[in-house]
């Protein structure tokens, strides 16, 4: 566990990057202050002026003075705002390209166990308030910094006394934030909680409506929602209530050093330690601590949920990558497509039980093997072995005879076509997805032919935009068949060198399905294949069938030779007669 | 794309007729909104007079040594600080207690709509989206009651007072100073334009953004199969560069406006610089005055720039009501009776008389269905996935209406019985176990006060779920996770048979779970359902031997029709569709009977 205390010092090296905009912005800072300063000093002068009697001709000259201080000031203001603030854009983009490299590289296990929800607000959320920290968190600290350091020493200059007199309620008022602001924090996070307490109400009775309808409970629902409501709203009410005390408190403190200077500046006018044009001066410069005096909470504030964001940002971005390219992995002399599971066990991470157990099976290059059983007897774990995304133990899978640990990992996949149980496919056009795997460019034949092998070609000709429409997007979407036959084209598209059908023909009618499988077996020749399917019809004509049952291996052989052992398979192919004729009565 | 369209996709900021709809939820506290008012045009009076009280200890008192005077006013200022105080408190206060409570209201109202609806209404709209209503939509109007319409009222408050003022204090410097506002308000007009341009590409370029990671989290194994990272990489960093530009240029606009506000509020100052000190010169304007100006032109224009703001709430807010109202206007179709004829089922006799159901025009699910439960007698409904079991449980809870033929309970068409009543006497237990987060208990009686712990632990005791409940952490007390993810699906269904018993229904429904269960539980299931069944009217949706051989009468439905009828023997002797199911379906399983 990272200690959310120091999450901000990982953005240290993005900060580093940007250390001359930094240093330009920080000098823009100074610049602003330091121009701001002038506006009271001119008016010092006006006032003193005018009570002696000055000429008209000077009042032009100061009244294009304070213009020509504040256009000064906006020029170097408007350089602090572009530089820092677009240094923070410019590392939320840094960070955000960062966390999606290292999103995507993580392997299904570490995804599986979070959800998108949750990885998704850490990129959005998250994000955000660390954006927060780098833009105004880090302009507005400097801003403050530099500003009271320079209206104190110029007032310190001024009159020391009434200084300290002022600032005893300015430093209440900054002690009033840092108080509340930590109360405030912490009445807001309990709102939090009950909100998401309210939230988990509504979204439980709604997905769970039947079940209150069906026992006609909508009385008694309505009657802990309104708890729970009641419950939010008083913790709403006690935010309110700090909330009242805190702006009005503020406002009055800030006031009361207005009074201080009024009371006692205007006695030291009457004495005549002060000029009536230093009283406002001072009166002007004292008004410039409004600002920092409040803003000292917030960006305390803004400090600290940035770094619990970072905290929660980093939880993702240091997790490791636990599949990766090995030590000494290389490639071998010739890439040809033969298979091999060796004494097999395996086991998912913090599971009780292994959901494979020693299996073997060869598959010599250009052969074609299938894979039945019933859900969950682990005929897409095996598969997934392959091209691991999930990881084997070492010395388990081989391909070409080499452990897939000790291929480089990127090679290994591309030399892999797979399609896999669930359709996923990306809001792109049909051309895109079904180019999505190859690494140069696809010539159009290229595609069509993809198209073709996957029966997907003829619905494509119906679509208004053929290969150019959008999958997914509103108008045409897909269906599950459809959708399939995509993704079969598009692991076909790569002429790799091992296909892997896990379950892909699902959601195609059998009609279909042989005019896939006709046409698949025309590629099949000088292609490893794997597949995995509950359907009989889809694997008959496979080299080798394994029967799995529980992650063990029960039969083995041929369809002939299966049929002829009156097992499992036997029994599948029976039940999927009777299910045909059920169909049809 | 024009203006127009971009209007219509972001909504109106201002609808009277949905406005006066929620002005009405103001009303029962309406002595709380009246005396905020009060205190807010109070408390903003009493501010802004103070650069009032500068000038008067300027021109009366410091000019002319009076100390004593000096001091008078700064208690005065004391004073009004103090009040300011008091009266902000107050005006905070009431409208946000006022704008809770009437949160409060309004989440009440539309959640209980909710539990009004049609379950076809939930089929057609997805959780995320009502919750939202009941959630974030209530707190956008929360927003527009509390800060929203009362910071309008102050700014407005503000700026008058400020106007009113500096005409009094003097006409023609308070008229050359307003000649600027209209390039004040021209600024900002524009300041808002652009900003709205590029808010809007920020937007949508942020849309984009997690689209695609979203996208990619879910599809990562694709990418990763076709080893595709480092393409993904590089077209996230282009829509990542999209949004970056859209802040950029955003960053350079807010860059240019404040400070030409600055410029223009400087501008006011050097007027009043060179104006006013010319009329001090000559006399027509008090030192104290100058400085007074100088003090209001600060404050003046604060609220201006801060009105503009309000737009967004006001949007968001019209948005958010739009919606709500229209889930409160969705009224639903099966409801009770004003004058139900029965408020519970009495014998529990079940008919279906030709009953034709669907989901969807021109896709019946349910053909001329008719049969009879008499009452006690156990009935089984056997058949394929998607043969129409599922509905007819649904049809005689009265969750959707048939279409054609109907059902009767005791004789009589279940639309005329109390529909609560008629929920109430028929118990169901469902495939898919839901399990609300609460404790065991109360899973158990639903937050039914009426369900004493007595019946609970009995209950449990009975369908034998009390043994496992008895190894739980808490016993009873113990928290079931979210959809009761810490049980099992065999202890769900115990804890669903226990949760049917306490109600004691005349009539129970069953859908039998699917998902194999191990031996052990296997049997204590097959326990506890006869005794849940005892001496109650029952209709099972069967996926057990045991269940089916233990009913007095089967029902194969296939395609939506009754195709045969009778007992587990007669049906195998058909040697029909039952036999086939039974083949395909229950052969494998453990005999019930000789268990």
């Amino acid at each position: 566990m990272i200690k959310k205390k120091y999450a901000l010092v990982a953005l240290i090296p993005y900060l580093k990057r940007y250390r001359y905009k930094l240093a330009l912005g920080f000098l823009m800072v100074i610049c602003t202050v330091a121009a701001s300063m002038l506006s009271p000093w001119v008016l010092k002068y006006v006032v003193d002026g005018l009570t002696k009697g000055i000429v008209s001709k000077k009042l032009l000259k100061y009244a294009s003075y304070l213009l020509g201080i504040s256009v000064v000031e906006g020029f170097f203001r408007f350089w602090m705002r572009r530089i820092l603030i677009g240094v923070s854009r410019y590392i939320e983009y840094d960070l955000r390209n960062d966390f999606l490299a290292h999103v995507q590289d993580m392997s299904l296990s570490f995804l599986q166990t979070r959800s998108t929800g949750d990885i998704m607000s850490r990129a959005t959320n998250d994000l955000n308030a660390v954006r927060s920290v780098l833009g105004p968190g880090i302009m507005y600290s400097m801003n403050t910094i530099v500003q009271v350091v320079i209206v104190t020493t110029i007032l310190l200059k001024l009159n020391w006394k009434l200084t300290l007199l002022t600032y005893i309620s300015l430093a209440l008022a900054s002690l009033t934030v840092k108080k509340f602001g930590g109360q405030i924090h912490d009445r807001f996070e309990e709102i939090q909680e009950q909100f998401s307490n309210l939230s988990t109400k509504a979204q439980e009775n709604i997905a769970g409506i039947r079940v209150v309808k069906a026992f006609a409970r909508e009385e008694s629902e309505i009657g802990e929602f309104s708890r729970i409501n009641l419950d939010y709203v008083q913790r709403n009410v006690a935010l309110i209530r700090l909330w009242g005390i805190f702006y009005p408190l503020m406002t009055a403190l800030i006031g009361m050093s207005s009074v201080a200077l009024l009371w006692f500046g205007g006695y030291q006018v009457i004495q005549g330690y002060l000029t009536l044009g230093e009283f406002v001066e001072f009166m002007l410069y004292l008004a410039m601590l409004t600002w920092p005096t409040i803003a000292v909470g917030w960006v305390i504030n803004i400090f600290q949920r940035g770094s619990a964001s970072m905290g929660r940002i980093l939880e993702i971005m240091d997790a490791r990558q636990d599949i990766q390219d090995e030590p000494g992995a290389c490639m071998p002399v010739q890439v040809q497509g033969a298979l091999e599971f060796r004494n097999l066990t395996f086991q998912y991470l913090g599971a009780r039980n292994p959901v494979l157990h020693n299996i073997s099976v060869t598959v010599p290059a250009g052969a074609t093997l299938a894979i039945v059983g019933h859900t969950g007897s682990g005929k897409s774990t095996l598969v997934n072995l392959i091209p691991r995304l999930f990881d084997p133990p070492p010395g388990t899978v081989f391909v070409d005879g080499q452990d897939v640990h000790l291929w480089p990992l990127s090679e290994l996949r591309k030399n892999i076509g797979y399609v896999p149980q669930e359709t996923f496919l990306f809001s792109e056009t049909i051309r895109e997805n079904i180019a999505f795997g190859n690494h140069s460019e696809m010539k159009d034949a290229e595609v069509e032919w993809a198209a073709h092998v996957s029966q997907i070609a003829q619905d494509i000709e119906g679509f208004s935009h053929k290969m150019e429409t959008y999958v997914g997007e509103r108008g045409i979407t897909l269906s599950g068949g459809q959708k399939q036959r995509v993704a079969i084209s598009r692991a076909v598209a790569t002429l790799p060198k091992i296909l892997i059908f896990d379950d892909s023909l699902s959601n195609v009618d059998t009609y279909t399905e042989e005019r896939i499988l006709a046409e698949l077996t025309k590629i099949m020749k000088d292609r490893t294949t794997i597949l995995v399917s509950h359907r009989i019809s889809t694997v008959k004509a496979a080299d080798m069938i394994i029967v799995l049952k529980e992650g063990e291996m029960v039969e083995y052989g041929n369809h002939e030779s299966l049929m002829a052992l009156q097992g499992v398979y036997s029994e599948l192919y029976q039940k999927q007669l009777l299910e045909e004729e059920l169909a049809v009565i | 794309m024009s203006i127009e369209a971009h209007e219509e996709v972001l909504g109106k900021a201002y609808d009277a007729r949905l406005m006066r709809r929620l002005l009405a939820y103001i009303k029962p506290y309406r002595r709380s909104a009246y005396l905020a008012i009060v205190c807010l045009f109070a408390g903003s009076g009493f501010s802004i007079i103070q650069p009032i009280l500068t000038k008067i200890a300027i021109d009366r008192y410091i000019r002319n040594g009076n100390f004593a005077g000096l001091s008078l006013i700064s208690v005065i200022y004391i004073l009004t600080l103090v009040l300011v105080f008091g009266l902000s408190f107050g005006q905070t206060w009431l409208i946000n207690l006022m704008g809770q409570k009437i949160m409060y209201d309004l989440r009440m109202q539309i959640f209980g709509h909710i539990q009004k609806l049609d379950v076809s209404f939930f089929d057609k709209n997805p959780v995320g989206r009502l919750m939202t209503r009941v959630t974030t939509d209530v707190d956008a109007l929360n927003e527009l009651f509390t800060s929203g319409v009362i910071s309008v009222f102050e700014d407005i408050c503000t700026l008058s007072g400020i106007i009113i003022l500096l005409f009094v204090l003097n006409f023609r410097l308070a008229l050359a100073i307003f000649a600027i506002l209209p390039l004040l308000v021209l600024t900002t007009l524009m300041f808002k334009i652009k900003v709205r341009n590029s808010y809007r590409k920020v937007r949508t370029a942020i849309a984009r953004i997690n689209a695609f990671l979203q996208e990619n989290i879910t599809g990562s194994a694709v990418i990763q199969l076709f080893s595709q990272q480092k393409k993904q990489y590089i077209r996230f960093t282009l829509i990542n560069k999209d949004h970056l530009d859209a802040n950029l240029e955003s960053i350079f606009y807010y860059a240019i406006f404040f400070p030409l506000l600055e410029v223009i509020s400087a501008l006011a100052i050097a007027l009043i610089v060179w104006y006013g000190g010319h009329q001090v010169l000559s006399g027509f304007l008090t030192m104290g005055t100058l400085v007074a100006f100088i003090q209001y032109s600060d404050r003046f224009f604060r609220p201006i720039s801060d009105l503009s703001e309000k737009y967004t709430i006001l949007q968001s807010a019209m948005a958010s009501s739009e919606r709500i109202f229209k889930l409160l206007d969705t009224e639903p179709s099966i409801v009770s009776l004003p004058v139900p004829k029965s408020l519970a089922v009495d014998k529990g006799c079940i008919e279906f008389r030709n009953v034709n159901f669907s989901y969807n025009p021109g896709e019946p699910v349910l053909k001329d269905i008719s049969f009879k439960v008499d009452p006690g007698e156990k009935v089984a409904v056997v058949g394929a996935t998607g043969a129409g079991k599922t509905t007819i449980i649904s049809l005689l809870s009265r969750f959707y209406d048939v279409q054609e033929g109907e059902i009767l309970v005791d004789g009589e068409n279940i639309k005329k019985f109390d529909l609560q009543g008629l929920r109430k006497s028929i118990g169901i237990v469902l495939q898919d176990v839901f399990l609300f987060s609460g404790s065991v208990a109360e899973n158990i009686r639903l937050w039914n006060k009426d369900i004493t712990d007595e019946r609970i632990i009995q209950a449990a005791e009975t369908v034998h779920a009390s043994q496992f409940i008895q190894k739980l952490d808490r016993q009873f007390s113990t928290e079931v996770g979210e959809r009761g993810s810490s049980l099992s699906v065999g202890q769900k269904q115990l804890l669903a048979f226990a949760r049917a018993l306490a109600y004691d229904p005349k009539i129970l429904i069953l859908d039998e779970a699917t998902s194999s269960i191990d031996t052990e539980t296997e049997l204590l299931i097959r326990d506890a359902l006869e005794k849940l069944l005892a001496g109650r009217t029952s209709i099972m949706i069967a996926h057990r031997l045991s269940t089916i051989q233990n009913a007095d009468r089967i029902i194969v439905l296939h395609h939506g029709r009754i195709r045969e009828t009778g007992t587990h023997q007669e049906l195998l002797r058909l040697k029909g569709i039952y036999w086939k199911l039974y083949q395909l379906q229950y052969k494998d399983q453990p005999d019930g009977v000789r268990s």
